[in-house]
């Protein structure tokens, strides 16, 4: 038996020591617990690449393929949008795609490979949308500054239709452009960047 | 011989379980002041569907399947060939609409009469914990549905994360699970909607009754009704929980559940404003609805946010727009709490702030043109500038002087008269063909026709008593 009273100072060392160790503790089962929440194994491996035949594509038609769960956008664009692209650089927020998600083979005013054939992922950089096709020169709920593009109806956001995104608009950044190559002349590879070939 | 048995046993729990003397302390003998009006009704009503909700939303998950390839499926089953299930699902549909709409109420009351004063700040800001787990528990329950509203409103608040700079986007890919809204995202959500945010909501339940009980009920008055007691020490003005505000709650309950079963019975989707049409359609992650919109209790907000012409700006603005709301009890400088006693200044300012709340909710379920985003920008400036500026108005504000007792008001039988007045000068009789009938039968309502001078009249009153009250 213990006479001489209380030791305040090794109980209140105890008592640290104890919290610290519990803190630890803590911390160590945390990192199961909230990596349990991360994307699994297999949510990592899917989004396989995904191919897509463009031979039979008329001008001005947009397709939709699914790439990792995400709408991919493959555009045929005429020369009339081309011409009309370079036309926009002042209005734009970011006309040369410094700021901008893409593969370097995409990296140019038009944002593709091939200037005619435009591919980005169909989602808004602002909030994940998928924005409308509207290649249609002023219509009525746009107005007149329109010259067709892609409008996002969760947020008003403008892109054109290079999937550049126009000053004053909620969305920071272009469309994202994904990484995709030729196979032949008329067959995409979505998911596979060229190594090889530059951008034509 | 029997009865007292029963007796035993009931002392028995009694002496081991002191049931009665909680319900003393929080019921039988707990007073509240007794002047509590129409507003007083939605803290027991927000209860109340907190039960339904909990009911209703356990009988669900009996038949619902947390799985992108069947939920869908499971909810029209549920709807089509589970008995009663249709009424099980509109019930805690209409439930969640109804629960925003009684929690709006029940804030907007402790905004009006300064509840969230000195020394009731902490019921304030548990409170607010309560209506933020309530969003995130309705936005996570829409989900479930896995409709295209479902499945694109979640893609939409779960990207607001990925605006944060630095660990945004790897904080999106946390809270989904998978690179986009997937089946991940799905049984995750079930799991914070069915368990995690439940447990919360009764937990903050219990704490903002706790922290309520403590000093007991603001009200319409805002002075303290313990300032002066009888010679028993209750507080003269005080009156028991139990039977009087158990009593007059059930007749609001009464009226609330005519409301209720309305809606659920007649029109269960409220024209897309409770049950949103797009959610009809499966969700398809490659199309966007051409117009999608939160459901109605989130659109100020959504608003605010598409006002701001930034990604981040936008998200901190929406974000913002609930923080200052947990401020409040710091941000309002003047001790008078019942806007009866205080200034012209405070009340213009909360007629702003409501009209603003209004119209950035209606602005919310509208596309996004360029002239809505104008008007969404005035109004986002005065819903902040209500709160922001608060500081400074609410300090040269001209109060006037508060009674030492609650105060009697004109109750709804003394105001009879004059509604029947009122509403003789809108109207006016009917010419009749014929003289034959009960002359008391043709005087009555449906025998009237409106009176345009007779209206004009009654508004231009109403109207200037409404200014007349902003001073």
């Amino acid at each position: 038996m213990n006479n001489e009273g209380v030791d305040k100072s090794k109980r209140q060392f105890l008592t640290s020591a104890l919290t610290v160790v519990g803190a630890v503790g803590t911390g160590y089962l945390a990192v199961p617990f909230l990596s349990q929440m991360q994307p699994s194994v297999k949510a990592m491996a899917a989004g396989a690449p995904v191919d897509v035949d463009i031979s039979k594509m008329e001008p001005g038609q947009l397709i939709r393929v699914a790439w990792r769960g995400k709408p991919v956008w493959i555009l045929n664009r005429t020369s009339d949008v081309l011409e009309t692209l370079k036309a926009l650089d002042g209005k734009l927020r970011d006309p040369l795609s410094e700021e901008s998600k893409q593969p370097e083979s995409s990296k140019n005013p038009v944002r593709s490979i091939k200037p005619e054939i435009f591919v980005a992922v169909g989602l808004c950089t602002h909030l994940g949308c998928s924005p409308t096709f509207r290649p249609e020169i002023a219509p009525s709920d746009l107005g007149e500054d329109w010259k067709g593009g892609f409008f996002c109806p969760c947020h008003g956001s403008w892109f054109d239709l290079a999937g550049r995104v126009f000053q004053g608009v909620p969305a920071p950044t272009n469309l994202e452009i994904p990484p995709y190559r030729y196979v032949t002349d008329t067959l995409l590879i979505i998911g596979e960047e060229s190594t090889t070939e530059k951008s034509a | 011989m029997k009865m007292n048995r029963f007796a035993e046993c009931g002392n028995w729990v009694l002496d081991r379980f002191p049931v009665t003397k909680f319900w003393n302390e929080h019921m039988a003998h707990y007073y509240a002041p007794k002047n509590f009006n129409f507003w007083y009704f939605f803290g027991s009503l927000a209860l109340l569907v907190l039960v339904n909700q909990f009911i209703t939303g356990i009988l669900l998950t009996m038949n619902y399947k947390p799985d992108a390839k069947l939920a869908f499926d499971s909810v029209e089953y549920i709807m089509r060939d589970v008995s009663w299930g249709w009424l099980v699902r509109y019930m805690h549909s209409t439930g969640a609409s109804a629960f925003f709409i009684v929690i709006y109420l029940h804030m907007f009351r402790g905004i009006m009469y300064g509840s969230f004063k000195k020394p009731r700040e902490l019921i304030w800001i548990f409170g607010m914990l309560l209506f933020v787990c309530l969003m995130a528990e309705a936005f996570m329950g829409y989900l479930l549905p896995w409709g295209q509203m479902s499945y694109w409103g979640a893609q939409v608040i779960i990207s607001l994360f990925s605006a944060i700079p630095v660990i945004g986007d790897d904080l999106s890919l946390w809270v989904r699970g998978d690179y986009v809204v997937s089946d991940a995202t799905l049984n995750r959500f079930f799991a914070f909607h069915v368990i995690a945010v439940p447990l919360a909501l009764v937990m903050l339940v219990f704490m903002h009754i706790v922290a309520l009980h403590e000093f007991g009920s603001n009200n319409p008055d805002g002075i303290e009704i313990k300032d002066s007691k009888d010679p028993w020490g209750h507080p003269v003005d005080g009156i028991p929980l139990h039977p009087y505000y158990t009593v007059k709650d059930i007749v609001g309950v009464a009226v609330f559940l005519i409301f209720f079963a309305t809606v659920i019975f007649y029109m269960p989707e409220m024209g897309g404003y409770f049950l949103e049409h797009a959610n009809f359609i499966p969700a398809d992650p490659m199309k966007t609805p051409e117009h999608i919109a939160p459901v109605w209790y989130f659109t100020p907000f959504y608003a605010i946010l598409r006002a701001i012409p930034d990604k981040f700006a936008g998200v901190i603005g929406m974000g913002g727009a609930i923080v200052v709301l947990f401020l409040l009890p710091w941000l309002d400088r003047n001790p008078v709490r019942s806007i009866r006693y205080r200034g012209g200044v405070y009340k213009k300012a909360l007629a702003l702030f409501v009209i603003s709340f209004l119209v950035l909710g209606y602005l919310g379920t509208q596309p996004a043109t360029p002239s809505a985003t104008i008007v969404a920008r005035i109004f986002t400036a005065i819903y902040f500038g209500f709160f922001l500026l608060m500081p400074i108005y609410t300090r040269w504000e001209k109060t006037k002087p508060l009674p030492k007792q609650l105060t009697d008001q004109l109750e709804l039988e003394d105001q009879l008269p004059v509604l029947i007045a009122t509403l003789d000068e809108m109207t006016e009789l009917k010419p009749t063909t014929s003289e034959i009938g009960d002359p008391a039968f043709r005087s009555n309502f449906f025998n009237r026709r409106p009176n345009a001078e007779g209206i004009l009249n009654v508004v231009s009153r109403l109207a200037k008593k409404v200014i007349g009250s902003l001073d």
